[in-house]
């Protein structure tokens, strides 16, 4: 019997876990490690951020359905991979820490004989001073701080009911953050919701973020056809704000938050401050900190993972320039170039470089997006990877067949723009591929017959509709794996 | 109170006038978005692109 340990129980992780668990059956293990005891559907935290669904709307707690399915469940955090065993333990283990009630802070050692990291990303709120809920600005990045969030903008509406006039920013909270769609949504979405709750007129809105142009959302921005002309995402991107009456900041690295006014630095070598009274701003992104030892014990942490904290799989890490970059850098199967049993999936993967073109302000700080993996693909991925895990624990293959580039799939996504069954409306693209690859698409990196985008009421229903559906394959209900990724 | 709250950024100047120089849909556009029979027939079709599209990256 093997047995398969899946860190995270996340978009990527619990996609792997459970396809991995269906198609090995009770013939091998499969077990989860996650330090939270259930499962959140990220991408709906926006509604709960405006108020408009309670936490538990958006979680699936996972003991149950691991119960059912045979999936054993380790509530904790993992701390360390050792990969070539070491204390005492032959075969291939991860330390963790259990943060379930009872158990808090005992220490196990849970041995492989494969391993899939899938524990997403680690907030970084530290990076910009007094960034993130515990300082002056609101986060939808986990239901919790959605909630909090939701909290902070009924304050708000009660002062602009009283005739107050509120000064709103979201953004992103530093010059290398990713995730701009998940910021972008949370504007439109917030705005609407002011217009519902009548309060609209009392609201100043500033979009800040570190992108280049708007619409580039972490993807160098994306080109559709529309009405006789290719038409980059920026100007989809401007339109919608300008009819929001939505300002924006662009290029800006923010530098320093105080209880009510932000600074800020931009690309051109320049300085900005502004005030304001509900601030949501997106964190940067590293890995969790895992660390890692080999069998004498010694720290192989940088050998495993980038300095960020991602781990390290079959990508080309070579630096090099913006122009040499190639689609094919990109992983096609997430296994550890020096483990064969060890791959990392979702954003735990490192990415070989970024996706938008890397800039510097004249004093040497970067402005510009980090890659996004955003549920589509990490879910993919997770698929993917759970498939060669089987063939190889099965003793089909010993080495993975099945690949999933993002440089050789696309992605779809629904980005709210408002939620209402009759007036709201969503964006709704598909870009293929992910990464752009000039090779094949000399002029735009991107195939325009599969690259499209519309606003409208349909993307909200399409919204709607994935929310539910991904609960349900969530809850691991009958058909679940029928659902498409 | 707030009213008399001050603006010290130049970058917000700048940003209030962006909006002057952006696409801006027309009524019937806003009209199209979310005209019901309209939309159920882009719901369909929205997910026959979407699934062509993810059919042409599963390896
Ligand atoms: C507000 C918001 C909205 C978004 N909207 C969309 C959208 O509309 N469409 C879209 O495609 N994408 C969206 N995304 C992106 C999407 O949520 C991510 O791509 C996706 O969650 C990544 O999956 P993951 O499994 O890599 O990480 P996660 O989903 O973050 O899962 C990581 C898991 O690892 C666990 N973990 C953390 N540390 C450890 C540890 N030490 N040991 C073990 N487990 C650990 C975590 O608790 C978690 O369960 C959005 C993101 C945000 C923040």
């Amino acid at each position: 019997m093997s047995r398969l340990v899946v860190l995270g129980a996340g978009i990527s992780g619990h996609t792997a876990a459970a396809f991995a668990k269906r198609w090995l059956g009770s013939d091998h293990e499969v077990v989860v490690i996650s330090p939270l005891p259930h499962y959140n559907w990220v991408p709906s935290n926006i509604w709960v951020g405006i108020g408009l669904m309670k936490p538990k709307k958006v979680i699936v707690p996972l003991a149950p359905v691991y119960r059912r399915h045979g999936i054993i469940f380790k509530q904790g955090k993992a701390l360390s991979i050792h990969p070539e065993g070491g204390e005492g333990e032959k075969k291939p283990f991860v330390e963790m820490e259990w943060t379930a009630e009872g158990k808090v802070g005992t220490r196990e050692k849970v041995s492989y004989d494969y391993l899939i990291n899938a524990t997403g990303p680690r907030l970084k709120f530290g990076a910009t001073p007094g960034l993130g809920p515990d300082q002056f600005t609101s986060s939808v990045c986990a239901e919790d701080h959605a909630f909090e969030t939701s909290k902070r903008v009924d304050e708000m509406t009660e002062r602009m009911r009283r005739g107050e006039r509120q000064r709103i920013i979201v953004g992103t909270g530093h010059g290398s953050c990713t995730c701009q769609g998940a910021a972008f949504e949370y504007i439109v979405n917030l705005e609407f919701e002011l217009r519902k709750r009548g309060v609209r007129d009392k609201a100043e809105i500033l979009w800040l973020s570190n992108e280049y142009e708007l619409g580039d959302f972490g993807m160098n921005g994306l080109h559709l056809k529309r009405g006789g002309y290719i038409t980059p995402s920026k100007i989809f991107t401007e339109s919608l704000f300008a009819e929001r009456g939505i300002d924006w900041v662009k290029r800006a690295h923010v530098t320093e938050i105080q209880k009510d006014k932000l600074h800020y630095k931009t690309l051109d070598g320049g300085e900005g401050e502004e005030g304001f009274d509900f601030a949501m701003l997106i964190p940067p992104f590293s890995g969790v900190g895992l660390l890692a030892f080999d069998k004498e014990g010694k720290d192989i942490t940088d050998k495993l993972f980038m300095k960020n904290g991602f781990l390290k799989v079959d990508a080309n890490y070579e630096q090099k320039p913006f122009e040499e970059w190639k689609a094919s850098d990109w992983p096609r199967t997430y296994q550890s170039p020096h483990y064969k049993n060890l791959f990392a999936v979702g954003i735990a993967f490192a990415p070989p470089h970024a996706i938008s073109r890397p800039r510097k302000a004249p004093d040497g700080t970067p402005i510009s997006p980090t890659p996004p993996r955003t549920g589509m693909p990490s879910a993919t991925i997770g698929k993917a990877v759970a498939r060669n895990v089987v063939e190889m624990i099965r003793g089909e293959t010993d080495h993975p067949k099945h690949h999933a580039s993002m440089a050789e799939m696309g992605a779809a996504c629904v980005a709210s723009a408002g939620a209402n069954p009759f007036t709201g409306t969503a964006a709704s693209m598909t870009v293929f591929p992910i990464i752009p690859d000039f090779e094949k698409y000399p002029e735009y990196g991107r195939d325009l017959g599969f690259t499209f985008g519309e606003i409208g009421l349909a993307g909200h229903w399409i919204k709607i509709l994935l929310h539910h559906m991904f609960l349900y394959k969530a809850k691991m209900r009958p058909g679940w794996h029928l659902i498409p990724e | 109170m707030t009213e008399e709250k001050k603006e010290i950024s130049p970058y917000r100047e700048r940003a209030k006038d962006q909006g002057t120089y952006a696409t801006k849909p027309t009524a019937w556009t806003r009209f199209m978005r979310i005209f019901f029979p309209y939309q159920l027939w882009r719901f369909l079709v929205i997910n026959i692109k979407m699934l062509r599209m993810i059919s042409k990256g599963h390896h």
